[in-house]
């Protein structure tokens, strides 16, 4: 019955979403008032409705309803709880109703705290929106119904994939997903404001906050996906330049491009075409990361549910969204005037590079990921593209944008002197050398690509550092009074320091992890020692340990100083397969990796890396994150909103 | 020329330059850093030289695991019911990595025409075939998509061609 409700309650929302996403765009044409309005209206009534849906079909999980089909296929009663509820979207259907769930979430958001914007904008941008999500639902009632019966039920389930039984899947899919789908923000706003045939100023400091928000938190999936990865696949490596990944990491480097020059739309006028046509491919590319991910047309981990017919509903999709947007993009930017003028050695121009070298970027990730399909289609080659490509082409283009990043903060707005930065830089410049020389020297044999990373991440963070201890004053006000200048510094500012000083601790993460990582393969038997990365390790010998729907062969390895670590290797009855758990000591100055396989003989295959640093790389993800959120509450991008005349703190003092 | 124009210019001139770099970088990675897709039969009658690298899919022939005595390396074929290829890999396997399952393994062609695999990949679900597997499977011939996977695919089930004689 409930789930049922939930099937009625998503066709609702289907037919909701028609209408959101015709009538305000009449309405908005015609000046027509109460069409106008219908735009709020639909947008909460919409996400109540898929909120409805998406808890009808939470309730058959949790309840473990196997008359479901969905929750029969990827749902087993003996699983814990939290898997349950998390093996919604561990699946095409249930994930395609997160996406559904956000997509409308982030409607009814703006619907209801986007009152600042003027009504015929806010009602074109929801119809956008709207649109979207008829294209979603009508994918998920006439191709990926979560909500189809079976009869007879059957009596148990088949068992979320075990590599998805973990806390990641919690919190991974999520934010990823708000992420992809906060992006489609800056594409209604894009769209409505094309059609509308102008962007003011205003329009950046609209569309900054959504694309800031889903920025902050694609940065957390993304972080946390690769987190993950690392513990759970038991090889060590944070980043596979898998397609899934790089369909992740494309929409953050569009997105990242985008809230760089939306600030130039903001502060000087210019630029505008351009910031549209980003939130526009943005979006794009998020459409196509789910396309990757849904259609299985890319060999991929990821691809753990895929059909072809799908993927080609998600193609029309992803070519009208697109195609569409582009058309009008066409005809409408011609139009834009671009405002004021600047130098090219100032802030803009700094912005203006960064640009062009993260769409580069994107660019290249977007071959590399693309190019097996497409040689397959045209010659039927079958080929894979992998971290050497992806070394050879990404990795340069960051090289130029770490020096940008490093010098564009320090530039004024309209024209800058390159010397005279370059100028208070040369002292940071000339230590980052040394400092990275001095590694070099330390370690010997360092691989010189590790050593170059090294020198432009000291660089980066030295820069911020001087960057933000001139804002702050720090040398003529003192400590006490650099701290109370803080706050009153705008918010945005701090935000941009940290995100940029997180990029900084994620290169030199990433350098010290892939330059200097240390591994031991070998079989161990019980009461083996073994000197590594500086630890004495003693294996202890394998214990099968039941668990709640597994039973876990664990090794027990003993660290001089450290305690036991435990790697398990499990064995799950639904479905019939195993998983490798790490154990990792993780310090923040190296983690020490443990995990054992299969019995070799009198002994146990054991792998063990010592990977230094490696914490950096996502304490950096999670540090840009924070800067986001940080700047995300900068009052600016709340000023325009419902204004209060009489500051609630000022009154007592009249 | 106006500032505006001037401005247009240098961005546009940015531009090319970066794409022009990226370009380059693209042409000379995609053409040595290409992985090869090849089925074991493949390998056989295209013999790809030492320095190509390949990636191989197919399934891991019954009985053909074979472990040294440190345990460290691992040696079995990779079948797709024509040809089976012998590969040697020094590692840990996938926790996946089952006789009679898809398999990928990713390496270079030694000159006795057996292959050095650098990593072998396991796919996560048990009943997802590597597409890649899928290939090579319907290439050789023997396997069609839909049909039940081949006898020698499933330890300890027995195809109904040679139902009670084959025991697993």
């Amino acid at each position: 019955m409930i789930a049922e409700l939930g099937h009625f309650a998503l066709i609702l929302a289907f037919t909701v979403a028609c209408a959101q996403g015709t009538v305000p765009l009449f309405g908005a044409w015609r000046g027509h008032l109460p069409s106008i309005r219908l735009a709020d209206t639909a947008a909460v009534l919409q996400f109540v409705l898929v909120a409805g849906a998406f808890a009808a079909l939470m309730h058959a999980y949790v309840t473990s309803d196997f008359s479901v089909a969905n929750v029969y296929a990827n749902s087993h009663s003996q699983k814990p709880l939290l898997y349950k509820i998390t093996g919604l979207w561990g699946n095409h259907e249930g994930s395609l109703l997160l996406w559904a769930f956000m997509l409308s979430l982030f409607g009814a958001m703006v619907a209801l705290f986007g009152r600042n914007l003027p009504d015929s904008f806010r009602a074109r941008a929801l119809a956008v929106q709207g649109l979207v999500g008829v294209g979603f639902m009508a994918f998920m009632i006439f191709t990926s119904n979560p909500f189809l019966r079976m009869d007879p039920a059957p009596l148990e389930g088949q068992g979320l994939n075990p590599i998805l039984q973990d806390p990641g899947l919690a919190f991974h899919p999520p934010f990823l997903y708000a992420g992809y789908v906060g992006i489609s923000i800056a594409f209604s706003f894009a769209v409505a404001a094309l059609i509308e045939g102008r962007v003011p100023p205003s329009w950046a400091r609209w569309v900054r906050p959504w694309t800031l928000a889903a920025w902050a938190m694609l940065t957390i999936g993304i972080t946390g996906g690769s987190y993950w990865a690392y513990y759970e696949l038991g090889w060590g490596g944070f980043w596979f330049w898998d397609p899934v990944e790089n369909a992740s990491l494309m929409p953050w480097l569009a997105a990242t491009a985008l809230l760089h020059s939306a600030i130039v739309v903001e502060k000087r006028d210019t630029l505008k075409s351009w910031t549209i046509l980003l939130a526009i491919v943005a979006f794009s590319l998020s459409l196509l990361g789910t396309f990757l991910v849904r259609s299985g047309v890319l060999t991929s981990v990821h691809a753990f549910a895929s059909d072809p017919e799908r993927g080609f509903f998600i193609l029309v999709f992803l070519g009208s969204v697109t195609g569409g947007a582009l058309t009008l993009y066409a005809i409408r930017a011609p139009a834009l005037k671009a405002g004021g003028l600047f130098q090219t050695i100032s802030r803009e121009g700094a912005l203006v590079l960064n640009n062009l070298l993260l769409a580069t970027a994107t660019a290249t990730v977007l071959l590399g990921t693309l190019y097996p399909l497409i040689l397959d289609v045209l010659t039927g080659t079958k080929v894979s593209v992998g971290p050497p490509f992806y070394n050879a082409t990404f990795m340069p283009l960051m090289v130029p944008l770490i020096v940008a990043l490093g010098i564009g903060p320090l530039l004024p707005w309209k024209r800058g002197d390159l010397f005279a930065v370059l100028d208070r830089l040369k002292f940071i410049a000339l230590a980052s050398v040394v400092a990275a020389a001095l590694v070099l020297w330390l370690t010997m044999d360092a691989p010189l690509m590790a050593i170059v990373a090294f020198a432009f991440a000291f660089f980066l963070a030295g820069s911020v550092i001087l960057e933000f201890v001139d804002r702050v004053r720090l040398r003529q006000l003192g400590l006490a009074g650099a701290f109370r200048r803080l706050f009153t510094l705008p918010r945005g500012a701090i935000g941009m320091s940290l995100a940029h000083f997180g990029m900084a601790v994620s290169v030199i993460g990433i350098a010290a992890a892939t330059g200097f990582a240390q591994e031991h393969l070998g079989v161990m038997k019980a009461g083996d020692t073994l000197d590594f990365g500086g630890y004495h390790l003693t294996f202890k010998g394998v214990e099968q340990v039941p668990g709640p729907n597994y039973t876990a062969a664990r090794g027990t390895v003993e660290v001089e100083g450290v305690g036991l670590l435990q790697p398990e290797t499990r064995r799950f009855v639904a479905p019939p397969m195993e998983t490798t758990e790490s154990a990792i000591h993780s310090t923040p100055w190296g983690d020490l990796y443990v995990v054992v396989g299969d019995k070799a003989g009198e002994g146990y295959a054991t792998r063990i890396y010592w990977k230094p640093f490696v914490i950096w790389i996502w304490a950096g993800g999670v540090i840009m994150a924070f800067g986001g959120f940080v700047s995300l509450s900068d009052r600016r991008l709340r000023v325009g909103a419902p204004i209060r005349r009489a500051a609630p703190a000022a009154a007592p003092a009249e | 020329m106006t500032p505006r124009k001037r401005r247009r210019l240098i961005i546009g001139l940015a531009g090319l330059a970066c794409l022009g770099a990226a370009a380059a970088l693209v042409l000379t990675s995609l053409g040595d850093q290409l992985v090869f897709f090849l089925s074991p039969t493949e390998i056989v009658t295209k013999a790809p030289p030492p320095n190509q690298r390949v990636r191989v899919g197919g399934l891991v022939e019954q009985g053909s695991v074979s472990r040294s005595a440190d345990g460290t390396t691992v040696t079995f074929k990779i079948t797709d019911l024509t040809t089976s290829l012998p590969v040697t890999y020094h590692g840990l396997l996938p926790a996946l990595f089952r006789e009679g399952q898809g398999v990928v393994a990713e390496g270079n062609r030694q000159q006795d025409g057996s292959l050095l695999a650098a990593e072998v990949l396991a796919k996560h679900d048990e009943t997802y075939m590597p597409k890649e597997v899928v290939e090579a499977l319907k290439a050789s011939g023997r396997w069609k998509e839909g049909d039940p996977v081949p006898a020698t695919a499933h330890p300890g089930t027995t195809s109904p061609g040679n139902q009670g004689t084959a025991k697993p």
